[in-house]
């Protein structure tokens, strides 16, 4: 038997072919090339020479903001990862109790998700600013300010609780669908069997969350290697708060349009990268199977 | 048939919300402990914002003086009005409209279709196709900046479609850059949406004899309106948010979208932060506004799309 007719074949060819082309040329190719080009010197507008792997030596090697910006992305990870991310669980665990006012309770806590970095940046300035900042007026630093953003020791960690910020909300919303989709007989068989709160969370629900622990894993890291916006609009992630993606477009736009050695930058964030997606793809398909 | 699996939907999420609290209902001392809790850190979520709206309000001598954090001694609007002047925001929010509606609309109608012809149709390849689509999404958006900007700076366009007569610098190579991101992340959470529909509505239509495309438009699309709702409102924020795109691959200022308008309120020696403050809550107030007039279709799509079938 024939499944599709001449129609249908049209219509699965366009509507498929549209996006998957848009895929290639947006996505894939351009991700190819970044990777061929981070192996030559180009500037953007001469010629293309191919150097081999010296790009990649001379970031180890001469570039001195290369391993910071590594230790910052790698920071972020992991203040993300153990504090906002368990945090946005805890969260949703105790609104999904079913408590009185939990709308209201989700949308506070869910509304900075929605503002651009931008402005979460602009709104850091206010709260640490040296002059006037809130932080610095009720501590009565007036006189010899805290520099909570211009300090090389500290405006990384204010930044990472300001993208801490946003993270947990969208961590708690979808922890909260997913609990809401957990079948309640389930804790109520726990419940019969004697097992307390705790023990019903960790043993019986938290399993059954396994596909919401792995997209909130991979957001938690992609977000996390991405992180750019907060801190280029505070200070162009300069001065303490260099990220490997600062690194990237500062060489790619900036006025030294080293892309070459940009690409070089990029590659090992998209290495990086693909481990986790690699991870978390091989997941997914495991849990197709099982379907 | 349509209607009865929506309205089955929301009873199975109260009964589950519901019943939660009835094996282990907490004390009462213990449920004025959790609402403490949670009051003290919406008020913490929520400070940052009132803070912006509470210096919008104030003159900026007085700030100056006293600090962002005393009490109010003049209080007016003449700040919002400033911000909306003399950052020229009328235009550039227009110039935001023109890429996120489009980036919105068409995303969501492609993405609809591959989910559709992933998880609906029985495709060989299926699984394939979904973590071509998804991996994309989760690439950091750095790594094909450069090889866009040059593709982009060698496509010309029509003098009607662009001012600048090349892809580079118009408002085509944001809104194609934002679709092609964005695809990933809604081919995934339509795929698992639409898994979760019964299949036995496909097979009545198959059998009366339906297309792939009436299949698609006619029966699935419609019973896929909550995750679409929650899809729609995620997206227009993120693109309305976005901020490096627009860096990268637009040059004339004149069309640049909103939150890059800040930029023109923060004066080269001085800034008025008070002016900045107002600002940036006009600048938030659209998507403050799209979530919560569409908050309760958000919640029920994200906990419909979660659901395995």
């Amino acid at each position: 038997m024939r499944r599709f007719t001449r129609r249908d074949v049209v219509v699965l060819g366009v509507l498929l072919g549209i996006p998957i082309l848009l895929d290639i040329v947006i996505i894939w190719g351009p991700t190819l090339a970044s990777i061929g080009l981070s192996f030559t010197s180009w500037d953007g507008v001469g010629d293309i020479h191919w150097v081999g792997g010296d790009n990649y030596k001379n970031m180890v090697e001469n570039y001195p903001v290369f391993w910071p910006a590594v230790r910052h992305n790698i920071l972020w990870l992991l203040f993300l990862g153990l504090i906002a991310t368990p945090f946005g669980l805890f969260l949703a665990v105790l609104i999904d109790r079913g408590v009185r006012f939990s709308r209201f309770y989700q949308s506070t806590i869910y509304l900075p998700v929605v503002l651009s970095l931008a402005i979460v940046g602009f709104m850091a300035q206010l709260i640490l600013g040296t002059d006037q900042g809130v932080i610095n007026t009720i501590l009565n630093n007036h006189d010899n300010p805290v520099d909570w953003l211009g300090d090389s020791h500290i405006n990384l960690w204010m930044m990472m609780i300001a993208a801490s910020w946003r993270h947990t909300g969208y961590v708690m919303i979808l922890y909260l669908a997913g609990l809401k989709s957990v079948d309640p007989q389930l804790k109520e068989a726990a419940a019969i069997d004697g097992a307390n709160e705790r023990q019903t969370f960790f043993r019986v629900v938290f399993p059954t969350l396994r596909p919401v622990n792995v997209i909130v894993g991979v957001i938690t890291v992609i977000e996390a290697l991405r992180a750019f916006d907060i801190v280029y609009a505070v200070n162009k992630g300069r001065n303490g708060l260099e990220l490997l993606s600062v690194l990237i477009t500062d060489n790619i736009i900036g006025e030294a349009s080293r892309i070459g050695f940009g690409s070089a930058i990029a590659v090992v964030l998209l290495t990086v990268s693909l481990g986790f997606i690699v991870t978390f793809l091989v997941q997914e398909l495991r849990g197709a199977r099982d379907r | 048939m349509t209607a009865d699996i929506r309205a089955s939907a929301p009873t199975r999420t109260v009964a589950a919300s519901a019943s939660s609290s009835t094996p282990h209902r907490p004390s009462r001392r213990g449920r004025f402990g959790v609402h403490i809790f949670l009051m003290a850190v919406s008020l913490a979520f929520l400070a940052p914002l009132l803070l912006a709206v509470y210096a919008s309000l104030r003159p900026y001598e007085e700030t100056a003086q006293h600090g962002y954090f005393s009490f109010p001694r003049h209080l007016s609007f003449a700040y919002y009005r400033r911000a909306y002047t003399e950052s020229g925001m009328g235009k550039y929010f227009t110039n935001t409209l023109l890429i996120a509606v489009p980036g919105v609309l068409i995303t969501l109608f492609l993405a609809s279709f591959v989910a559709f012809a992933v998880s609906r149709l029985k495709l060989r390849g299926g699984l394939v196709l979904l973590m071509f689509f998804t991996a994309g999404n989760l690439l950091p958006q750095q790594v094909i900046v450069t090889p866009l900007y040059v593709l982009f700076n060698k496509i010309p366009l029509p003098w009607w479609m662009s001012d600048s007569q090349m892809m580079y610098d118009s408002y085509w190579a944001v809104i194609i850059v934002n679709i092609g991101f964005q695809l990933g992340f809604c081919v995934f959470v339509l795929a698992n949406f639409m898994r979760t529909l019964p299949q036995e509505i496909l097979e009545a239509a198959i059998v009366d004899g339906a297309g792939v495309w009436t299949q698609f438009w006619r029966i699935t699309l419609p019973l896929c309106r909550p995750a679409l709702a929650a899809l729609g409102t995620l997206e227009f924020t993120w693109i309305y948010n976005d901020f490096l795109w627009a860096l990268i691959f637009i040059s004339n200022p004149d069309k640049l979208p909103i939150t890059s308008s800040l930029n023109n309120l923060r004066g080269q020696f001085f800034t008025d932060y008070n002016l900045l403050a107002a600002g940036s809550v006009l600048v938030a107030l659209p998507t403050i506004l799209v979530f919560l007039l569409l908050q309760r279709h958000f919640i029920a799509g994200l906990t419909l799309g979660s659901t395995k079938g």
